[in-house]
């Protein structure tokens, strides 16, 4: 007898996502993702002058943010032929490599740990014994008996005062938990840690796009200057402040999150690489243009798809290719002219919403017909998982250094097979080794644009077809990048200089999209399959693989059976 | 049992803030706030002893880059104010859900603290179809409503609640309206932005709990504290316009040297903001600052004030004065077309002579 849970809202999440699952024989047996939001950017866009479009994309997301502005700068300028100076690529690498070390290291530590980490647990921890560990991992200087002494004594106070505030209503004492008191003390300190150096990293973001969230792009380049000698731009003392920055996310990276990682992979292999892999292929568009944008052979990060786990071939993937990647709408809350059957191209794809579900309040939706407001997107009629796990398979398969070798390294300090790397312990590996990746290259990157500034080339704006009066009649573009949670297109027609059509396909249309009408399951939904619930009212290990994809911060989970009644209702992060 | 509810300075210490940071904390906040020396005091003495604002905070339409920018913020006093407690003990997004026992749950804390606390909104409200925006099975109207009964007043945060932002563009296809088109009989704080600068989110709390009152508002009900200079007055790269100074195209010579963006589209002469006072993360930058002209986020409606690089004097809808050209002159103090014509004049002769330096 089947019992179904409803997991609303996994918050911080645009797009206020909702999981229903059917619990069968302790496991779950079947599973539905939903987004209960919609905002109808891509309308609102039409008509626009393109080169603005950046500024209302990016609001879709301030977790993410900038990688959509980035996409849709992209986009119109592959639409309009303009190349980016070198500079300014490299500039909008940086951009993008510290959003990659924000979102994972928070994704980590405030998002996803405390599935592993059993906070109640660590006041148990001998402060001494702590030290000894967090020593025997990594040289990070703050491990000393004595921190730890008073992190511990900040958490018993906590606790004690009766207030759990942000660890109120966990599962702690939950058996699924592993780890042992000195342990989760180890990463509780780290959770609190990480919260302080959060807000450092992104002042590269201030120094180069003048704020964050939503830093500022332009079409054809960087909005600001670099001089090395003049006061008033981007200077030699602004950029020694985000080198200042770039070392020390390095050495976080490295001492505090990586080690972390391995501890947390260590205690928890046995079962959690086995579990949560869901469908098999993996989409990667690439990033991080060492050259242009348009030489994809450059890349840091390289473009393909991997079928069926089979990592002896990389299929290329053409997102211009009217008959590759195509979205659905079946179970959608959308209507097309052909009909509920039709997959659309992007550059014809529509923006009409068509809202069947249950009048709110509603307790369940009706899966067997509509229920989401994400489409379902395919390739030549594939699900697809994307994020850094699909990185980085795409990568290995392409035989990319230095992934391989990250990769294998890594799976033999482990002692695990490749095959670990498909499943909710192998996403959130990745999703590791990819920052430590990123901190390197953020290095590599501003140590190239120092050469460049050296030799003279400061060149930041393409300018030459800034004037829409030197635009054809009509064009299209397509913008394609990595976000920190996937594979990211944006698609815009530029018609009598304006936007005539807008489109995204955004990471979580792949990974949270509902299933297509063929039945066959999207990333999120698959990954859940068989995974198992040890109590159903407090259903740790649905978490476990749904935080995996980085779906953001607090859950508030309602669990109901068959008839809707409330069961119980469990806070957690 | 009664819990003990502890003030925040005592939440502070209990969680490592020093009394000198604390301190430092208040000063800052009183010179925000614009409040006179003994503000400081009177700013202290409040975080001190009284009890700490219960909070809810619903997320609805919207993207939560204000939150982020929240969680930017510099001073752990400010995650003590909102991190431990507030946010995620009375967040609709961790509380609210279908199901009548969830709803109970929201209702008791509600009611425990009715025509006490403060209810936070972030984000926008559909109402073409409500649907288009639910948590928990139920829609963001209905979540709003209810929470909006007990509440002493309603902060509005960013431009999404203040005035419906990116989705409230035209055409709307979801209806989106901010919430004081929603909400009637409530005091409504409208902290503008996308997003608004963490400092000011956090001074606005502070003056709520100093004075246990709603801070003064302008005409679009946002505090005057924060909102009542324009970008362009307070902008260091003013000193270039008064001279007639400006940047052509991006990235030029005039960029490098960093002069005025009025002819790139700056919208600083419309938009009241303190962008130009306490900048972003930290003071690091502001938009203008980093090469970028500002694009309005703190008006109604700035979205359908674009295009963003073409200057628009005549734009409508720009804050609380008619048009962009009269801005200047009622700020300014000044009454008669004729004076801009002089300053006009001015700023040419002044560029004339700076032309003609710089080609000797």
């Amino acid at each position: 007898m089947s019992e179904r849970i409803v997991v609303d809202p996994v918050t911080r999440i645009e797009g206020h996502l909702r999981i229903e699952a059917e619990i069968e024989d302790g496991r779950v047996k079947d599973a539905f993702s939903s987004g209960t939001m919609v905002r109808g950017i891509e309308t609102i866009v039409n008509g626009r002058d393109p080169r603005d479009a950046w500024a209302f994309v990016g609001r879709v997301c301030g977790v993410c943010t900038s990688t959509h502005s980035l996409c849709s700068v992209r986009a119109v300028e592959n639409a309009l032929g303009i190349v980016v100076p070198p500079s300014a690529e490299l500039v909008r690498n940086l951009m993008i490599a510290t959003l990659y070390m924000h979102d994972h290291v928070v994704h980590f530590y405030h998002l996803h740990a405390l599935d592993w980490v059993d906070v109640v647990s660590s006041l148990k921890a001998d402060p001494a014994a702590a030290a000894r560990l967090a020593q025997s991992l990594s040289p990070w200087p703050k491990s000393s008996e004595g921190y730890f002494a008073a992190i511990q004594s900040r958490i018993g106070r906590f606790v004690g005062s009766g207030q759990l505030g942000i660890f109120s209503n966990g599962y702690w004492g939950h058996p699924a938990y592993k780890l042992r008191p000195e342990q989760n003390l180890v990463a509780v300190a780290h959770y609190l840690e990480a919260l302080e150096w959060q807000k450092e990293v992104v002042k590269i973001h201030t120094v180069f796009g003048g704020k964050n969230p939503h830093p500022n792009f332009v079409v054809g380049g960087m909005p600001c200057s670099i001089n090395l000698h003049e006061p008033n731009a981007i200077n030699s003392e602004r950029l020694a402040f985000v080198k200042q920055k770039l070392d020390e996310a390095k050495t976080f990276i490295e001492q505090v999150y990586i080690p972390d990682l391995l501890l947390i992979a260590e205690a928890y292999k046995e079962d959690w690489s086995r579990i949560g892999g869901g469908i098999s292929n993996y989409l990667s568009y690439g990033d991080f243009p060492m050259a242009e944008y348009g030489d994809v052979g450059n890349y840091l990060m390289p473009r393909g798809i991997v079928l069926g786990r089979d990592l002896s071939r990389v299929h290329p993937v053409d997102a211009h290719s009217p008959d590759q990647i195509k979205e659905y709408i079946y179970h959608s809350w959308y209507a097309y002219q052909e009909g509920d059957q039709a997959g659309l191209h992007p550059f014809k794809g529509e923006t009409r919403l068509n809202y069947t579900g249950p009048k709110p309040p509603y307790t369940h939706l009706d899966t067997g017909d509509k229920y989401s407001w994400i489409k379902t997107p395919r390739w030549k009629d594939e699900p697809m998982e994307v994020g850094p796990l699909a990185r980085m398979i795409v990568a290995y398969a392409a035989g990319k250094e230095p992934q391989k070798s990250l990769i294998d390294d890594t799976l033999k300090k482990l002692n695990l097979p490749l095959e670990a790397l498909y499943s909710t312990l192998g996403r959130t590996a990745a999703r590791a080794l990819e920052t430590l990746l990123t901190a390197d290259w953020a290095l590599d990157i501003f140590d190239k644009l120092m050469e460049n500034l050296r030799y003279g080339d400061s060149r930041m704006v393409n300018h030459t077809l800034w004037s829409p009066k030197l635009w054809p009649d009509e064009a299209r573009g397509v913008g394609l990048s990595e976000a920190p949670r996937g594979a990211l297109a944006h698609f815009v027609v530029i018609k009598d200089r304006q936007v005539g059509n807008y489109q995204m396909v955004v990471p979580s249309t792949w990974n949270a999209s509902p299933r297509d009408a063929q039945g066959v399951l999207s990333a999120y939904e698959s990954a859940l399959i068989h995974t198992p619930v040890h109590d159903p009212e407090q259903p740790l290990e649905i978490l476990r693989t749904i935080h995996s994809f980085d779906p953001c911060l607090a859950c508030a989970v309602h669990l109901y059976d068959e008839e809707g009644k409330y069961v119980h209702q469990i806070d957690t992060f | 049992m009664e819990e003990k509810r502890l003030s925040v300075y005592e939440e502070c210490a209990a969680r490592g803030v020093s009394r000198r940071d604390f301190l430092k904390f208040c000063t800052t906040m009183a010179a925000w706030m614009g409040l006179q020396q003994s503000g400081a005091a009177q700013v202290a003495n409040a975080l001190e002893v009284k009890p700490r604002l219960p909070v809810v905070w619903l997320h609805l339409q919207e993207c939560t880059c204000c939150s982020e920018s929240f969680l930017r913020s510099s001073h752990p006093v400010v995650a003590t104010l909102l991190l431990d407690r507030i946010s995620l003990d009375y967040s609709e997004t961790l509380m609210a859900a279908a199901g009548h026992q969830a709803e109970a749950a929201l209702r008791d804390t509600m009611q425990k603290y009715r025509n006490e606390y403060l209810l936070m909104i972030e984000g926008s409200v559909p109402t073409a179809n409500e649907a288009c925006c639910c948590i928990g099975g139920r829609s963001a109207r209905q979540i709003v409503d209810e929470a909006a009964a007990g509440a002493r007043a309603v902060i509005a945060w960013g431009n999404c609640a203040s005035s419906g932002c990116v989705q409230a563009a035209n055409p709307n296809p979801t209806g989106a309206k901010p919430i004081h088109r929603i909400l009637r009989s409530k005091p409504i704080i409208n902290v503008q932005g996308c997003p608004p600068i963490a400092e000011v989110m956090a001074g606005i709390i502070v003056h709520m709990l100093t004075f246990e009152g709603i801070p003064q508002l302008d005409g679009l009900g946002r505090p005057k504290a924060f909102y009542s200079r324009r970008v362009h007055d307070t902008c260091y790269r003013r000193a270039n316009f008064d001279a007639g100074l400006f940047v052509e195209s991006f990235d030029d010579d005039n960029a490098n040297k960093g002069y005025c963006l009025y002819k790139v589209g700056c919208k600083g002469p419309n938009t009241y903001n303190a962008c130009g006072i306490i900048k972003w993360n930290e003071g690091v930058s502001y938009p203008i600052q980093s090469g970028h002209p500002c694009i309005g986020c703190s008006e109604a409606n700035f979205w359908d004030n674009s295009p963003f690089y073409k200057h628009n004097p005549g734009v409508k809808g720009f804050g609380i004065e008619a048009t962009a050209d009269q801005i200047g002159l009622i700020v300014g103090g000044i009454t008669v077309a004729g004076i801009a014509a002089h300053a006009v004049a001015t700023n040419i002769r002044k560029k004339q002579l700076i032309e003609n330096k710089s080609n000797e």
